[in-house]
């Protein structure tokens, strides 16, 4: 009996997380539509192809715990809780947006739920999250703060400067590497002197690890690992996950072409995070077609939904304009 | 009232302000152990602990994130640059961030985060460790800028700044520690945006802030001595900058000079000036004239750098000028 509870409660648990997947990578696929439609505009990077590391790592968190990111943060925002509709509206440019137009795809923030942003400097949220761990030992808590950021931003002082102040002060901060081989279009051997990106917590004394970013599974063991050492013990973790975005950087490159081979990406969507964990739940017979089926059509649903919503919602006033530079001071 | 030095009136700020509210803590190079590389945080250390003031490594841009981080999470940080001419290293942190998470969150993010340290030129430290930063900083929305000139404006200020919830910076200057004034021991603020007539006049206005309100101060007493008399106006704070009391002096005197620590180009004095010619063009006159930094590095040796930075004796002769003497 006791079994057979922990395979359903598991069962559960994998469709969430693949339900959680399949979410973002619908919420992606209509962003790149509206994006050529002109409903978005700016700067706009799609996280499709990983996934498992925003599912893996965030379905690990508690309410109170705290997530920092990078422009790249459309996947997150949605996995740590934050409305498909509040992140579309905020895309589009309207009032009813996360951060009521003012930030746009970058720049995604939501205080109910501690989504600290997107932050479009590289490198320059690591100290920030660095701080928000501070500040969690300061008030003596038991949080933890995940810091998410590219494989590029390793070789920048921001992640340094940080990596040494968080394994100085043993500071309860998770900092996720998600290498996805390129920064930008330089791809990472053209720009780190070392491969292993996990190594370089060596240097600060910080516990470190390297992890399949494509199986959620692995993903969720390894944060689970740095997410208990940094609540119980104030220490930090470098945990580098190896993943491959499958779109351009952003909306203005092509997913190949320039920088890596139609052959490379090929290859790599053969690892497809989804796709994995949808046949493993097939073989084991914790998930049917039609399951799949009725998830697809219950999340096209909700995206449409999160599209008619921000489409409805009016763009900010123009006194908005003037609104958020300064805040009254009431202490 | 007491008579203490501007240094022990900054500390007396910190002090009091980290009693009245335990989400205050300093944090910066030298500001624990070592009480501050120019004493402002003596004993402070001792009586809050190392979690409350924090000695960081040499880490400009990584310790100034970590106050961004968290204040957005609800502390209150004070960092301090040993000099802001460091704090360039953090200016990404500083522009990028402190000024602009509010407006970027949509005002989710409120960013209570006092900047200081000291600015400008002090004696022979040439080109790295002499510039002031006021038209930098003041440039950018999301920032205040304030500028104390006295022991008194130095505690009034910095208390202000602690306890507003919106990113201040306060640039401090190295040759002005020493100096003394009278500091009442109780509680007082300056509001942020509020100039102070400083002295007086009815000849010519000098529109100065910080530091140079000294020169200021001492060019009006020589000038006084000739029978001219000039109202100093101390701006205190450089945004949100008071226009009102800019124009209220020109208006009255008819005439003015602009003093500023800084370079001429895009400096803060081009700034006031505007102000003056929108506001004041029929109560002008002469044209209004600015005394700053020569526009070239501060170098070392003595006589050079005398002759590259604002004083008492171009100030009179900008006076001088306006005047039609």
């Amino acid at each position: 009996m006791a079994s057979k509870k922990k395979s359903d409660a598991d069962a559960a648990l994998h469709k969430e997380l693949l339900h959680s997947m399949i979410l973002q990578r619908r919420f992606e696929e209509k962003v790149a539509e509206a994006y050529a439609l002109g409903k978005i505009g700016g700067f706009c990077h799609l996280y499709i192809g990983q996934e498992a590391v925003s599912t893996g790592i965030l379905s690990l968190l508690r309410d109170d715990d705290y997530v920092l990111t990078t422009y790249r943060d459309h996947g997150q925002a949605i996995v740590r809780g934050m409305s498909p509709r509040s992140v579309m509206a905020e895309l589009f440019g309207r009032i009813d947006g996360c951060s009521r137009g003012k930030g746009g795809s970058m720049h995604l923030f939501d205080r109910h739920v501690n989504f600290l942003g997107g932050h479009g400097i590289v490198g320059a949220h690591v100290p920030m999250a660095t701080g928000v761990g501070f500040a969690i030992k300061y008030r003596g808590g038991d949080q933890v703060c995940i810091c998410f950021m590219g494989e590029a931003a390793v070789n920048n002082g921001a992640f340094h400067e940080s990596l040494n102040m968080a394994g100085l002060w043993r500071l309860p901060v998770v900092y996720v590497i998600e290498n996805n081989r390129y920064g930008m279009g330089t791809a990472v051997d053209r720009a780190s002197s070392i491969k292993d990106m996990y190594k370089r917590g060596d240097t600060y004394s910080i516990a470190n690890a390297v992890v399949d970013g494509q199986d959620v599974f692995a993903v969720r063991d390894a944060a689970q690992e740095a997410i208990d050492r940094a609540r119980k013990d104030y220490a930090p973790t470098l945990l580098e996950v190896r993943t491959y975005r499958f779109m351009g950087h952003s909306m203005s490159d092509a997913a190949s072409g320039t920088y890596r081979t139609k052959d490379e990406l090929e290859e790599y969507r053969k690892r497809d995070p989804i796709t994995l964990l949808e046949r493993r739940m097939l073989a084991d017979k914790t998930l049917s077609k039609s399951d799949v089926a009725g998830m697809e059509a219950e999340i096209a649903a909700t995206v449409q939904d999160s599209w008619d919503f921000a489409e409805n919602s009016p763009e900010p006033p123009l006194e908005a304009l003037y609104e958020d530079v300064y805040v009254e001071t009431t202490t | 009232m007491p008579i203490i030095t501007y240094r022990d009136a900054l500390n007396q700020a910190l002090r009091e302000e980290m009693h009245r509210d335990d989400r205050v803590f300093l944090m910066g190079e030298e500001v624990g152990v070592y009480n501050g590389a120019y004493k402002v945080s003596k004993g402070l250390l001792e009586e809050f602990g190392e979690m409350r003031v924090v000695d960081t490594p040499i880490t400009e841009l990584g310790f100034t994130g970590v106050g961004v981080g968290s204040a957005m999470v609800g502390l209150r940080p004070v960092i301090e640059f040993m000099t802001w001419n460091f704090a360039l290293l953090a200016i990404d942190q500083i522009v990028n961030a402190a000024a602009k998470m509010l407006y970027m969150s949509g005002g989710q993010f409120p960013m209570p985060m006092v900047f200081r340290g000291p600015n400008g030129a002090a004696l022979q430290l040439s080109a790295q460790h002499s510039q002031a930063w006021e038209s930098w900083l003041a440039h950018i929305p999301g920032l205040k800028v304030v500028t104390p000139g006295t022991p008194y404006d130095a505690k009034g200020l910095l208390k202000s700044a602690i306890r507003d919830d919106n990113p201040v910076i306060v640039l401090e200057a190295e040759m002005l520690y020493n100096t003394k004034g009278e500091v009442p021991d109780e509680d007082y603020v300056i509001p942020l945006g509020k100039a102070e007539l400083k002295r007086e006049g009815d000849h010519c206005s000098i529109i100065t802030s910080g530091k140079m309100a000294l020169v200021a101060m001492q060019a009006a007493d020589q000038m006084a001595k000739e029978g001219i008399r000039i109202d100093v106006v101390d701006l205190r704070t450089i945004r949100p900058m008071d226009v009102d009391a800019i124009t209220a002096s020109v208006r009255k005197t008819n005439r003015a000079v602009v003093l500023e620590e800084g370079w001429e180009v895009c400096g803060i004095g081009a700034q006031v000036v505007d102000y003056i010619q929108r506001d004041c063009f029929d109560h002008l006159d002469a044209p209004v004239l600015r005394v700053h930094q020569a526009d070239v590095p501060m170098p070392y040796a003595k006589a050079i750098e005398k002759a590259a930075k604002p004083d008492v004796a171009k100030t009179i002769a900008a006076v001088n000028k306006v005047m039609y003497r």
